[in-house]
């Protein structure tokens, strides 16, 4: 090893620890003022002030069953639609990749403000109604990870012969897509799945615009009244995006957890 | 694969002008024309139009309000900074984990961290930041310790430089994430092909390396401005709306509490779609360019 190169090394490592120090303290700091809500003690007080708050339930319940219908509807939509421009249409591919990577040109805030402005006097009028427009603000929002994810595991198999030979043995068209299609691309709904999954489970700005009782909304207004719980929130979440993300790089060698949308 | 082909071709070219082919395209068209696209349009159209809706172009013009002029100046501001500072550390730190001498080991959990970390944005994000640097953030007590009382030198978390360093949080993992795969792109023949012909270690960069990673670096750093841009959540629940941002003013049109001009909201959104397309824009015309060199 030459002296130049274990400079450099120096440098490499010297750099690394000041970004591990910006992005370790930040956490260290969320896990220590969480514990801290009892005087002079290190305790999980806010924790268990937040896991007896029904509310916590209610919005985390709310947003995990939103985040699960905006990814049902999501690979609904998606599958059969990037299969259908793979199998006949492949001259609309460059369409579909405009449409996709839209919800990043639109910001959420722009995107929920449309919403409301185009649906005020339709479906913002029921409480359903406005569940409705924030799943499907989401699935918009899912559009250019599940829709990047589902391509790429679509080139990966031979979509043609997978449905010849399908089709040749009698399976209908629903039976194709779901039976053949569906367990070939496994990994890429999951990757799809659980980004979105991320992404809905902190989402506030739809919600709190749209005035819905999500997981979000509900970090926020705890941070008015009061000091340790949201940290332990904070706690909480960061480890569900871990949890998420980990999961996806597992699954995806990292591939598709490439771009974190704005909040 | 060269004898299936032409027989593709020409099956698909026979098939493909099936009207009803297009049939399987409509549920997806159907959805993000109703959610995506006419809410949108609907915004740039109304831009354009008073309260009786008549074409005009009062709206545009009533932009030019210092109030609003401001919230745009201090949201590019914040973007660019945050996306220069941002880009930069972040293409340092993914040039030492892929050729930079750091040992294979630690770039695998960096890659994740960075996946976790760049998805890791708003509400929780400035929590995190408050426990840090707010008035009784660790940081904050730690510095006070060592005879550095950061609020009395004037620093102030729910301020621009608070929120910048808070969406550098995002920033930099983000660069990393995109940006390993544009290190890794850098062959080693380049290099030793440059050595060989007797160019030093910064001819080498100066001349081949940098010119080749350009594209990727300046469109990395677009997409942050896009980022921070879009950003609203994590200001928000900050500042609590109190910061004079593009995104805030629009969240509180939608609440209702400001502005109470209906045909300047849909301006202020049309444009921050305007200025987001257009990054955008720059984005996928540099990475067009970057990829015939990565791949």
């Amino acid at each position: 090893m030459t002296d130049s190169t274990r400079r450099g090394n120096l440098w490499a490592w010297l750099w690394m620890a000041i970004g591990t120090l910006y992005f370790a303290i930040p956490l260290i700091a969320t896990i220590d003022f969480s514990l801290r809500a009892q005087k002079d003690t290190l305790s999980l007080a806010a924790y268990s002030n937040i896991f007896d708050d029904p509310k916590f339930f209610e919005s985390f319940t709310f947003s995990a069953l939103t985040a699960l219908g905006a990814i049902a509807l999501s690979w609904l939509l998606i599958v059969p639609t990037a299969y259908w421009v793979q199998l006949r249409l492949p001259r609309m591919r460059p369409v579909m990749e405009l449409i996709t990577l839209l919800p990043f040109v639109v910001p959420a805030v722009v995107l929920v403000f449309g919403l409301i402005r185009t649906y005020s006097t339709t479906l913002l009028n029921t409480r359903t109604g406005g569940w409705i427009l924030l799943t499907v603000a989401y699935v918009v929002l899912s559009f250019p990870y599940m829709y990047r994810a589902v391509d790429t595991g679509m080139r990966a198999i031979n979509v043609q012969t997978l449905t010849e030979a399908a089709q040749s043995l009698g399976a209908s068209w629903p039976a194709v897509i779901l039976r053949v299609i569906f367990p070939n691309l496994r990994v890429a709904l999951l990757n799809g799945a659980f980004i979105t999954f991320a992404i809905v489970m902190g989402e506030f700005t739809i919600a709190a615009l749209l005035a819905q009782p999500a997981f979000g909304p509900y970090m926020n207004l705890l941070a008015s009244s009061k000091v340790y719980e949201p940290s332990a929130l904070a706690v909480v979440s960061f480890a569900l995006t871990w949890g998420a993300i980990g999961i996806v790089q597992l699954l995806g060698r990292g591939s598709s957890g490439q771009l974190g949308g704005p909040r | 694969m060269t004898l299936v082909q032409p027989l593709e071709l020409i099956q698909s070219a026979a098939k493909g002008d099936r009207p009803w082919d297009w049939l399987g395209l409509v549920p997806f068209f159907a959805f993000a024309l109703a959610f995506l696209v006419l809410p949108a349009l609907s915004i740039a159209v109304r831009s354009f139009q008073d309260n009786a809706g008549q074409f005009t172009l009062q709206n545009i013009l009533d932009l030019r309000q210092p109030n609003i002029m401001s919230a745009y100046a201090v949201s590019i501001r914040l973007s660019l900074v945050t996306a220069l500072i941002g880009g930069v550390l972040g293409a340092l730190m993914a040039y030492t984990v892929t050729a930079g001498g750091l040992p294979e080991k630690v770039r695998s959990p960096l890659v994740t961290f960075s996946g976790v970390a760049s998805n890791f944005a708003g509400v929780p994000l400035a929590f995190a930041f408050i426990a840090t640097l707010g008035r009784l953030g660790l940081m904050t007590g730690w510095l006070k310790n060592l005879g550095l009382d950061l609020y009395a030198q004037g620093f102030n978390l729910y301020t621009f430089w608070g929120l910048m360093l808070t969406y550098l949080y995002f920033q930099i993992p983000l660069t990393v994430l995109i940006l390993v795969p544009a290190f890794d792109g850098l062959r080693r023949e380049w290099r030793e092909a440059a050595e060989n012909l007797g160019a030093s270690s910064w001819d080498y960069w100066r001349q081949v390396a940098l010119p080749i990673l350009m594209p990727s670096l300046l469109g990395t750093m677009i997409l942050l401005f896009g980022n921070a841009f879009g950003a609203h959540a994590t200001a928000y629940a900050l500042t609590g709306g109190q910061i004079n941002l593009v995104t805030i003013l629009i969240d509180a049109q939608i609440r209702g509490d400001a502005l109470q001009n209906p045909g300047l909201g849909n301006a202020l959104a049309l444009g921050m779609v305007v200025i987001m397309a257009v990054s955008i824009a720059l984005y996928s015309w540099l990475q067009r360019r970057t990829s015939r060199w990565v791949r």
